[in-house]
């Protein structure tokens, strides 16, 4: 579904990614991990579209990503989360998943004649949904900025979802959460999965990445240094060179 | 009574001024280039009625149209630059345009003088709404016919999903175009829009004081538009008018009297104002 064939990106001297190699599958979870500065927020950034490649190329259901500008990734359906919350504080919550409604059949759907026939109750119907998904209804009136941080999390990760996107990636979705925030949030990833989204996750929270994902690839310095199951992985004797310092 | 009624077309127009650059403020925008819409309408609508004798309600439609089409003609090279860059960016484009008018002459003879822009000393004798008796309360009327359709238009806009895209874009852009969002269509359709309300601004403006020349454009104009809606507050378009009536009808009137000293307090008061209401006098409470 998504490949990436030696990706790099170098900000000024520094090889923030360099030549890496990364293939999704449809309905696949792969996790991303890797020590700070290892590159695993560059290359969702990469994927998104936030900035271009310095060199190598993206893939996604066989269209090159090269050229295609932030807004229409999405509209391929590509959906993503901020590792620092990045909402509409001064929207509403409701306010904040109605923007976020741009899929192409969203944008068909306003048009002037369909929105008068059951386009705008659809639409309104899949904001209930989600405000449901991500246990947020009774808040929808709420302006975004005055949240609690795990109720942010919930609803940039239901934004994400506002646009029904095939493949989404979240970019350190459990940071900063509790362990019993953390158990749903993995229930919530695993639902999704059953929804047939595929999905990419960058995570520092060993329990869950380890607990969800398909495959892993391990980072570091910009370079893959291993990828395998979970149990492949936390048995390489590379990975725990990188995590843990030492020779 | 006309004292008042004067004022009140004076609040009018410089509301319409604000409110144009109060839908560009939406989308984060800071544009100094309103006055120089503001003054492409003031020409254009002034030289239909008086050179092609049109009547003023379709002199002001040209007028508004041609304000957006300039402004959307601007938008696309301008707004890929952001803050202090775009700013330096239409305020060099609202000054090409004063100088424009400043060099502008089209002067053709109407019954035995010539009338029309003439350079430096400007558009005289704009006078449709004295040549067909119209009293300074009927021209305030149809000032303000337009104020309330734009208020109305914006705060149908404010409501709708548009606006909560202004919005969003103005918030973050970056989160903005990864929900699907196309930042250029939005700022450049807000830009756009505001445009055509300047233009319109300025159709009046010329009508109502009958002479209008380039200085009357300047870079305080444009000033005055960005700060009305940045004093009101952003969250609804009361605010700006708020904003006008404080500072033409208290500032600028109700201190007439302070003769100077005046200007010394109109800046103090501005800051004031803004330091006990940082989010406009229409704002949020909530940081």
């Amino acid at each position: 579904m998504l490949e990436l064939k030696a990706v790099s990106r170098y900000f000024g001297g520094v090889r923030a990614l360099d030549g890496l190699d990364l293939t999704v599958n449809e309905g696949e979870i792969v996790g991303l991990i890797g020590p700070n500065g290892s590159g695993k927020s560059t290359t969702v950034n990469l994927i998104a579209g936030l900035f271009p490649l310095t060199a190598g190329e993206i893939v996604f259901r066989k269209q090159a990503l090269r050229d295609v500008p932030v807004h229409k990734r999405l509209q391929l359906g590509i959906a993503r989360t901020f590792q620092n919350i990045r909402l509409f504080g001064q929207l509403s919550v409701w306010q904040n998943l109605w923007v976020a409604q741009n899929s192409p059949e969203d944008r068909s759907r306003r048009g002037f004649f369909s929105r008068w026939l059951g386009g705008q109750t659809r639409g309104r119907k899949e904001i209930a949904q989600l405000l449901e998904f991500s246990a947020l209804g009774h808040k929808q009136d709420e302006l975004a900025a005055n949240l609690s941080f795990g109720e942010q999390r919930r609803l940039e990760l239901a934004r994400a979802l506002a646009a029904r996107p095939k493949l989404l990636l979240l970019d350190e979705p459990a940071a900063g959460m509790n362990a019993e925030e953390i158990g749903q949030l993995r229930q919530r990833i695993v639902d999704l999965r059953a929804e047939g989204i595929t999905i990419v996750l960058i995570e520092h929270v060993m329990e869950l990445v380890m607990g969800v994902a398909d495959r892993i690839a391990v980072l570091n310095f910009g370079q893959k240094i291993a990828e395998g199951t979970p149990a492949q992985v936390q048995s390489d004797p590379a990975v725990k060179k990188a995590y843990l310092g030492g020779s | 009574m006309d004292f008042y009624f004067g004022l009140a077309q004076t609040v009018g127009i410089h509301t319409l001024l604000g409110l144009s650059a109060y839908i560009v403020l939406l989308t984060g925008q800071v544009s100094l280039a309103q006055a120089a819409f503001f003054a492409i309408g003031a020409y254009s609508a002034g030289m239909l009625t008086v050179l092609a004798g049109w009547h003023v309600v379709p002199a002001l439609g040209v007028g508004s149209l041609l304000g957006a089409v300039t402004a959307c003609a601007v938008g696309f090279p301008a707004l890929r630059v952001k803050g202090l860059m775009l700013v330096v960016a239409t305020l060099a484009f609202g000054e090409g345009v004063r100088l424009f008018f400043f060099n502008f002459d089209y002067q053709v003879a109407k019954g035995g003088i010539r009338v029309g822009p003439l350079g430096g000393e400007g558009f005289r004798q704009i006078r449709f709404f004295p040549e067909h008796g119209w009293t300074t309360a009927e021209v305030m009327l149809f000032i303000w016919v337009f104020v309330i359709g734009v208020m109305a238009l914006l705060w149908w806009f404010d409501r709708s999903r548009y606006g909560a895209v202004l919005r969003s874009v103005g918030e973050d852009e970056v989160a903005a175009q990864s929900v699907g969002i196309n930042l250029t269509a939005v700022k450049v359709s807000a830009m756009t829009v505001g445009g055509a309300i300047a233009g319109v601004g300025g159709g009046l403006y010329a009508h109502y004081t009958t002479h209008i020349e380039h200085a009357n454009f300047n870079v305080l104009l444009a000033t005055f538009a960005i700060a009305y809606p940045i004093v009101g507050g952003l969250r609804t378009v009361f605010g700006t008018l708020a904003a006008v009536i404080f500072v033409q009808a208290f500032l600028i009137e109700g201190l007439r009297f302070l003769g100077d000293w005046r200007n010394l307090l109109f800046g103090a008061l501005i800051i004031l104002a803004m330091n006990l209401r940082p989010h406009g006098l229409f704002g949020r409470h909530s940081a």
